[in-house]
C-alpha cells in the first residue's frame, strides 16, 4: 500500500488539519514507512478471533441519575480563547 | 538529603530534623542549579510548592502525618492541577491552567506531598526521546548531549538528577519504563484501571496508565499506595479492595519461577544490554529464583498493532483541541472550519499530526477491518501469550529497551527507527499488564541499562518484591549521575 500526496491531503482534511503541498509530501514519505511497518500485521490470519478493544473485561457502571456537578462555568470560560456573555465565542457559521 | 530515600526523608520529617518547606526549598535549589542544563521541567512555582510544604507542616505539627507527608514530588506536565500550567508538552496548551486536579494529583495532595513542578514530556506523551516537546528536548542527566527517553523523561531525568525524590509519570507504550530505564531509576506502570486516569489528557484511553518513577523499587511501592484506588470520575477505574504495595517486599525470592521470553533475546537487542540482563539473572538466581523459558510469539506484531491502536484513539481523543474551549487559537482565519484546520495545523507538532492523521486514516470508511478491526484481534492473541505464559511462571523479565540512551537527534528523523524503542514495553500495554523498570548495569559510556518485570494482573506487589530483592543485593539503582554526584550526600533508608 502506498499513499499519495491527494490520499495526505485527504487524510489531512479528515483531521482538520492545514496542509500545504510541500508538507504533503514530506508527511507521505513518512506515512508511508510507517504503513509499512503496519502491513506486517496484515499476514496474520486472524479468522476466529475475537477483537479486544479493551484491557479488562468489565462493563460500563451506572450512577444515580442525580446531579453531582456544580456550576463551574466562570473557571472553565476562562481559559477559553474567546468567551462573551457565558459562551464561547466562534467565528460566525449562519450568515 | 538530596539523595535519601522518600521513607528516611518521611523519617526525617516525622523527626522534625527537618521541616517540609526546608526540604521543599533544598529541592527546589538544586532545580536551580541543575534544571538550565537538563530542562526536566516546564513549570515551575516556588511560592506554590512552599505554600504546599507549609500546608504539610501543619499536618504534621497537628499529628496527621500520612507515611510521605511533606515528602516533595514532581509531576507530569500531562496531568491537569488546578492553578497550575499544564501543556501536555504542547504549544495546544501552551496558555492553559488547569481548572481543577487530575485525581493523582489530588491524591498526592491529600498525602501532604508537595507539588515540586511540572516536568517535561513529549508532545502529548508521543514520543520516546522526549524532543518531541514543544518546550525543548530534555537532556539525559547521565550524559547531556543523550537523550532520556520518553514520553516521562522530564520525570525520569529530575529523579536520576535528584532535582526531585520521585515523580509521576504516564506510560501508554513503555512511556514510564523506557526513560527509567535510560536514566537509570525506578518506574511502574500498574496493571491498567488502578489509577485513576481522571484530569490525565488522555493520549490512547486503552492504553494510558499512571505510575510512580522514583530511585528504588521500596520508593515506588510506597508512592503506589498512594496513587491507586477507586475513582467513580474514570469509567475504566476497577473497584477492589485497597493493597498494601510495600507488604511482600521483604519476602525471600526462594523457588521464584522468572519467564524469559525467547522474543525479548533476539536479534535486535544490545549486547551490552544482554550482557547486563543475563548478570541480573544470574543475581536473582542467587537470591533462590529459577528461570523457565517462555514464548511470546505475537510480541513481534506488538508496535504495528499499536501504531494502528494508539494512533486510532488518539485521534479522537485529540478531536477535543479545536481552538473553542481552551488551549491555543490560530491568530488569523476566514470561517469555522478554516479556524480549526490553521488550530490545529499551528498548534500540533510534526509527531502528533502524524498520529492523527494514521488514526483517521485507519478509522476511515473502508479501512476499519483491514486495520483497526485486524489490530485489535492481534491484541487478543499477544494478551493470550502472555495469559499462557503465566501459567508455568510468577514473572516474566527482559530487557526494557533493546538499547541504552542515544544521542539527541539521531533518531528524529526517522520515526520507524524511535517507534522501535518501545518493542519490549508495548506487549503489556496491549494486554493491560503491569510492567517495571529497575537498573541493572552500565553500558561502556557509561550510560543506565533498564531490566524489566512484567507480572501477571494485580501482581504489583510480587514485581515490587523481586525488584527490592534485587535491590538488596546491587547497587546500580544508587548509582548518581556525574551532577549529581557534586552536590549529593548520601544516606540510607
Amino acid at each position: 500500500m502506498s499513499l499519495s500526496p491527494d490520499d495526505v491531503k485527504r487524510i489531512a482534511r479528515l483531521a482538520r488539519i492545514e496542509i500545504d503541498d510541500v508538507q504533503a509530501q514530506a508527511t507521505q514519505g513518512q506515512l508511508n514507512t510507517i504503513f509499512d511497518l503496519i502491513a506486517t500485521m496484515q499476514a496474520v490470519d486472524t479468522s476466529g478471533i475475537a477483537p479486544m478493544a479493551h484491557a479488562q473485561e468489565v462493563t460500563q457502571r451506572l450512577r444515580a441519575d442525580i446531579v453531582t456537578e456544580t456550576d463551574r462555568h466562570a473557571a472553565f470560560q476562562a481559559v477559553a480563547p474567546a468567551v462573551e456573555n457565558d459562551l464561547y465565542l466562534v467565528p460566525k457559521v449562519i450568515e | 538529603m538530596s539523595d535519601a530515600s522518600l521513607s528516611a526523608l518521611a523519617a526525617q520529617l516525622a523527626a522534625k530534623q527537618v521541616s517540609s518547606r526546608e526540604l521543599a526549598q533544598q529541592y527546589l535549589d538544586r532545580i536551580a542549579t541543575l534544571n538550565p542544563s537538563i530542562n526536566a521541567f516546564i513549570t515551575l512555582d516556588a511560592d506554590k510548592t512552599l505554600a504546599e510544604a507549609a500546608v504539610a507542616d501543619a499536618l504534621i505539627a497537628a499529628g496527621k502525618a500520612g507515611p510521605l507527608t511533606g515528602v516533595p514530588i514532581a509531576h507530569k506536565d500531562i496531568f491537569c492541577t488546578d492553578g497550575w500550567l499544564t501543556t501536555c508538552g504542547s504549544k495546544m496548551l501552551h496558555n492553559f491552567v488547569a481548572p481543577y486536579d487530575a485525581h493523582v494529583i489530588q491524591r498526592f495532595k491529600a498525602a501532604g506531598m508537595p507539588s515540586l513542578g511540572k516536568t517535561n514530556m513529549d508532545e502529548f506523551a508521543m514520543g520516546s526521546s522526549n524532543e518531541t516537546s514543544y518546550f525543548g528536548a530534555v537532556k539525559n542527566p547521565w550524559n547531556t548531549t543523550y537523550v532520556p527517553g520518553g514520553s516521562s523523561g522530564g520525570a525520569a531525568a529530575c529523579v536520576a538528577a535528584r532535582m526531585a525524590p520521585a515523580a509521576t509519570g504516564t506510560d501508554t507504550g513503555g512511556s514510564i519504563r523506557q526513560p527509567a530505564a535510560l536514566c537509570g531509576i525506578t518506574g511502574l506502570k500498574p496493571t491498567y484501571g488502578l489509577v485513576s486516569r481522571f484530569g490525565m489528557i488522555a493520549f490512547a484511553s486503552s492504553l494510558d496508565q499512571a505510575g510512580p518513577m522514583a530511585p528504588s523499587a521500596k520508593d515506588c511501592a510506597l508512592l503506589l499506595n498512594v496513587m491507586t484506588g477507586f475513582d467513580p470520575n474514570d469509567s475504566t477505574s476497577l473497584e477492589r479492595e485497597k493493597e498494601d504495595y510495600t507488604r511482600d517486599l521483604d519476602q525471600p525470592l526462594t523457588g521464584l519461577r522468572v519467564g524469559l521470553p525467547r522474543e525479548f533475546f533476539a536479534e535486535g537487542l544490545n549486547n551490552e544490554v544482554a550482557t547486563a540482563v543475563e548478570a541480573a539473572i544470574a543475581e536473582l538466581k542467587k537470591l533462590g529464583a529459577t528461570t523457565v523459558e517462555i514464548s511470546l510469539a505475537n510480541s513481534k506484531l506488538a508496535i504495528p498493532v499499536y501504531y494502528v491502536l494508539a494512533p486510532a484513539e488518539a485521534s479522537s481523543n485529540l478531536s477535543r483541541f479545536d481552538g473553542v474551549r481552551y488551549g491555543y487559537r490560530a491568530p488569523e482565519y476566514t470561517n469555522l472550519d478554516d479556524m480549526y484546520c490553521k488550530t490545529r495545523a499551528q498548534g500540533f507538532g510534526a509527531e502528533v499530526k502524524r498520529r492523527i492523521m494514521i488514526g483517521a486514516y485507519v478509522l476511515s470508511h473502508g479501512y476499519y477491518d483491514a486495520y483497526y478491526l485486524q489490530a485489535q484481534k492481534i491484541r487478543r492473541l499477544i494478551a493470550d501469550d502472555f495469559s499462557a505464559a503465566f501459567k508455568t511462571c510468577d514473572v516474566i523479565l527482559g530487557p526494557t529497551a533493546p538499547g541504552t540512551a542515544f544521542k539527541l537527534g539521531e533518531k528524529s528523523d526517522d520515526p520507524v527507527e524511535m517507534y522501535l524503542n518501545d518493542l519490549y514495553t508495548i506487549p503489556a500495554n496491549l494486554a493491560g499488564l503491569p510492567g517495571m523498570s529497575l537498573p541493572c548495569g552500565f553500558d561502556a559510556k557509561g550510560l543506565p541499562i533498564g531490566l524489566q518485570l512484567v507480572g501477571n494482573y494485580f501482581s504489583e506487589a510480587k514485581m515490587l518484591n523481586v525488584a527490592h530483592q534485587f535491590q538488596r543485593a546491587t547497587d546500580w539503582h544508587k548509582r548518581l549521575p556525574p551532577q549529581g554526584e557534586a552536590s549529593g550526600a548520601r544516606s540510607e533508608g
